[in-house]
């Protein structure tokens, strides 16, 4: 997404971090899922970077695989995590908890959860400085103006609360506030405002993107809500059932979506429906089994689309327009001209 | 929470109360008159006659009962058959070699079962995890007074490091006459505890914000000390409040079999006397001893758990 | 489950097997079953299997250390301690199951009782089972056999009493959650009287979590049982129990080690091959179900 016409593979250049073919399985009584297929990616310096997809896309796997959070019965098979140039996947858990919390931080998908109950704001806070050097009043001295940034009002006198002590949306800000706090490269954060209501997230929304400007730090953005990432991102990432379908900056990937999948979630985005309608639309179909992934095209079963090449290979990432790529046979350069990509809307 | 444990107290109240009675009519249904039963068979007439007075016996049961909740308010608990001696004396000069020994046994079950635990749930499915379940097991099912015959055996007659009966006199000698007794009233505790910390240590530790530690880099030392021990840790101290109750049928044995004075002795002698005063006296006492127990269990709970302090 | 029978017993039949292979791969588990069907043949054929008359006092050694003619020695009368050790765990067999079978019918009665009847007698049941577990068990058996003296029967009484609330707590906790399912709301509305609505739909819900707690409750009974013989207060002597046997050596402990090390043995063995068996039943059929205590 980074250079226009460069392959992903090439493009570290500016790149915080660069996602090549990474492939991951979970374990499960039925075999093994492969949760992620040759999934690239890259996230430029000082840019936000949204990954969209319908929940069970991998959207979050990918973010906990980065953070080197998989649970237990996860693990990546193949494909690279380069970060600031090294390969996260080759080292050692020293090596990685090095990184995390000084050059990685991670905000969580539910606030309620995220914080120890028992441990103060404060505590909480300084502990995650541990490494800094910083006197202990120091460490408490930044917290508070952290939490200041975040908006939470009285900052210096909360820092002996407990987090049973604040709202969901407070909750959220201090969490922001403590990924920001350790000055990362990088902030991944997973679905941070799907567990808020409508005008927390809108709020929430905003604290990212203007301490984003600020800190001048890179965002790997996971959300399913379109308007969001639409509101936040510079370059979004489209997945479906564990596999990237279509990549590019923001108002190419909303203005031209070219995949049959993204014009699909945009049809069902009810922020995007023009005429009232009495039913919400909906993808019709399932996600595929991801124990026996499909062969050839990964959305082929709910693709309206549908032809002739889509059963035998699976498409490649065709150029779409200025560093924009969509993995769909229609975008094949060898396909006659005329029956190009479906625009917005066309149903 | 002063509300809980207010209803926690009326109902321990209540408990105490029901017992007591449903143990008094007891007295009253078997067949036979109580106060031969008290007194033995050998015992004459006019003996039973002036017991049955001066006991209240001769009165309705419901009387009696009154007279007897009346008397307990008042820390009368009846006097002793034979002796003549108050039964809350008697019971009170034995109680605190019985606490000494339920409270010494359970400390060194926590600091050995609370960290075996831990270990266990960090370690998940090591070689130390699997021993230490397998031994939990088996602590936990073996009777006390199996293991204290056996530790008698082995280390008093047998090796002879330990002394075999007695408290001891002085700190020091004490201590030593302690070991064994304490040893066989807390090893099933050691297994207990290993296994509660062990389940709640690995529910804490799948908990999102021991994730979103890990994320920021914190030592798994501070991780598991510092951020999920203090959460883990709640469930066993509730069950330690139970656990005195459990502790105390050991320490009769205990007691007994290492012929230390105690609230345990005291009650099996008194059964075989069919000192029946000291019974009930002994009753009460480990009954009230399970109530405040509990009742400082939760309180430790909730001063540990600053989710439920504040609603103190 | 209950809806269709027929397919409901196919299908347990099936799982019933996969079960059993199950517990046999569990090693533990197995060690379990083994050791409990030692105990349990033992007792059912200690005619034929014990060498000597275990009440006879025999003009031999005394406080023998085992040998080919007794194996576990003999006691201070002179007894074959052996064959005392195989009569004993006919006694505490018996007293386990008459204990089990006791308080599983009081417990499912009291538990259906609380769980079907009105508040009051739901709250008045609790609080029962509230007092009755805030003693101690020994304490409790202490005060009980002060009353009723010591026999087989008082001890079966009293462990009787400290486990039906274990029991009926599942009992009543399945009742409630059942009484106001659809299907059973449904079935009252057609006439179906609370008895058929026990013994057809709750019933067959709590017989697993209940056989597995029975097991496991099994090396708490024989524990109970060999614990207040030891002190005298539970099968009376001459009659062989574990427990008096290990009174009977814990007394000539200082001339022979042999008694005690005998008579422990039979305890250890058949609390930990009940405990083993308990626990992969319960891993097998009900991973969450905890026994609380």
């Amino acid at each position: 997404m980074a250079g226009a016409a460069s392959p992903p593979e090439s493009a570290a250049e500016g790149s915080v971090l660069e996602v090549s073919g990474l492939s991951l399985d979970f374990g499960s009584p039925r075999g093994r899922i492969h949760a992620l297929r040759n999934v690239s990616l890259s996230v430029p310096r000082g840019r936000i970077v949204g990954v969209v997809g319908e929940s069970g896309c991998g959207k979050s796997s990918l973010a906990y695989a980065i953070m080197g959070l998989l649970a237990a019965n996860g693990e990546v098979t193949d494909g690279r995590l380069l970060f600031e140039g090294r390969d996260l996947l080759k080292l050692d858990q020293r090596e990685l908890r090095a990184i995390r919390g000084q050059r990685l931080s991670m905000v969580f998908q539910d606030p309620m959860t995220a914080l120890n109950p028992v441990r103060r704001i404060g505590e909480l806070m300084t502990d995650i400085q541990y490494r800094s050097g910083r006197s202990p009043a120091e460490m408490r001295r930044r917290a508070t103006e952290m939490l200041e940034r975040v908006g939470i009002p009285d900052a210096e006198s909360r820092l002996a609360a407990y987090p049973h002590h604040f709202s969901g949306g407070m909750r959220q800000r201090i969490c922001i506030a403590m990924a920001l706090l350790v000055e990362p490269a990088l902030l991944i954060a997973d679905e941070p405002t799907t567990a808020l209501d409508a005008t927390l997230e809108v709020q929430i929304v905003h604290l990212l993107k203007n301490l984003q400007r600020e800190l001048g730090c890179s965002v790997l953005f996971v959300s399913h809500h379109l308007g969001t990432v639409a509101e936040l991102c510079d370059d979004v990432v489209v997945m479906y059932a564990g596999e990237v379908v279509e990549s590019g900056p923001v108002r190419e990937i909303f203005h031209r979506p070219s995949h049959p999948y993204t014009q699909a979630l945009f049809a069902c985005d009810p922020g995007r429906i023009k005429q009232a309608t009495r039913n919400l639309p909906t993808i019709p179909g399932e996600l595929p089994d991801l124990v026996e992934p499909p062969s050839g095209c990964i959305f082929k079963d709910r693709c309206p689309e549908r032809f002739e090449p889509c059963d035998r290979l699976k498409p490649p990432a065709y150029a779409a327009g200025e560093g924009h790529r969509a993995a769909c046979h229609l975008l094949s350069p060898c396909r006659p001209l005329g029956s190009g990509p479906a625009g917005e809307g066309a149903r | 929470m002063w509300i809980y444990f207010g209803r926690r107290l009326i109902l321990a109240i209540l408990v105490v109360v029901i017992a007591v009675t449903l143990l008094n009519a007891m007295l009253h249904l078997v067949p036979g008159d109580p106060a031969v039963m008290i007194l033995g068979p050998r015992a004459t007439p006019e003996l039973i006659e002036a017991f049955r007075v001066r006991m209240g016996l001769d009165q309705p049961f419901h009387v009696q009962m009154a007279t007897f909740f009346w008397r307990l308010l008042q820390g009368d608990m009846g006097t002793d058959v034979f002796t003549g001696r108050s039964v809350a004396a008697i019971v009170l000069e034995q109680l605190p070699f019985t606490l000494t020994l339920i409270a010494v046994s359970i400390l060194w079950a926590a600091a050995l079962g609370i960290p075996l635990g831990c270990f266990s749930a960090i370690r998940r499915n090591s070689l130390l995890d699997k021993v230490t379940g397998l031994l939990s097991v088996s602590v936990i099912s073996i009777p006390a007074f199996v293991m204290a015959l056996y530790a008698l055996l082995i280390f008093a007659v047998e090796l002879k490091w330990l002394p075999a009966i007695g408290a001891g006199e002085g700190f020091l000698d004490s201590l030593e006459h302690l070991i064994l007794p304490a040893f066989t009233v807390g090893v099933s505790w050691v297994g207990y505890m290993a296994r509660i910390v062990r389940a709640s240590m690995l529910e804490v530790l799948g908990e999102t914000h021991v994730r979103m530690a890990r994320a920021f880099g914190l030592t798994e030392r501070r991780i598991v000390f510092g951020y999920a021990l203090p959460i883990a840790i709640l469930p066993t101290v509730t069950l330690l409040g139970v656990g005195v109750a459990y502790l105390v049928s050991a320490a009769v044995f205990a007691e007994v079999i290492f012929a230390r004075p105690g609230v345990g002795a005291l009650i099996v002698e008194a059964v075989d006397s069919r000192n029946y005063p000291i019974v009930l006296g002994c009753v009460l006492v480990t009954t009230a001893l399970f109530v405040l127990a509990t009742l400082v269990s939760d309180l430790v709970n909730a001063l540990l758990d600053p989710r439920a302090r504040e609603s103190l | 489950m209950a809806e269709v029978p027929a397919a409901g017993r196919r299908f347990r039949e099936t799982a019933l097997g996969q079960h059993l292979g199950q517990l046999l791969r569990d090693q533990l588990g197995l060690l379990g079953l083994v050791l409990v069907l030692l105990v349990v043949l033992s007792a059912l054929f200690a005619g034929w299997i014990a060498p000597y008359d275990p009440l006879k006092i025999y003009a031999g050694p005394r406080l023998a250390p085992p040998s080919w003619e007794h194996w576990f020695g003999t006691d201070h009368l002179g007894r074959d301690i052996l064959s005392r050790v195989i009569a004993g765990g006919q006694v505490a067999l018996q007293v386990a199951a008459a204990t089990i079978a006791a308080a599983l019918t009081l417990g499912i009665a009291l538990g259906l009782l609380a769980g079907y009847g009105p508040e009051w007698l739901d709250n008045l049941l609790l609080l029962l089972f509230d007092a009755v577990r805030s003693f101690p068990v020994i304490i409790f058996a202490l005060a009980v056999v002060t009353l009723l003296g010591p026999s087989l029967y008082t001890v079966i009484l009293v462990v009787t009493i400290s486990s039906v609330p274990i029991y009926a707590r599942i009992v009543r906790t399945q009742t409630q959650a059942m009484k106001h399912n659809e299907f059973i709301l449904a079935e009252r509305a057609m006439g179906a009287g609370p008895l058929r609505i026990l013994g057809v739909h709750i019933l067959p819900n709590v017989v697993g979590p209940l056989l597995i707690l029975a097991s496991m409750d099994v090396p708490l009974v024989i524990a109970v049982e060999a614990g207040l013989s030891f002190l005298g207060m539970g099968v009376r002597p001459p009659t062989p129990s574990w427990g008096t046997i290990l009174n009977d050596g814990y007394n000539y402990i200082r001339n022979s080690p042999w008694p005690v090390i005998a008579g422990g043995i039979p305890i250890v063995v058949v609390t930990l091959g009940f405990t083993f068996l308990g626990e992969a039943l319960r891993d097998i059929f009900d991973p969450k179900l905890r026994k609380d205590l």
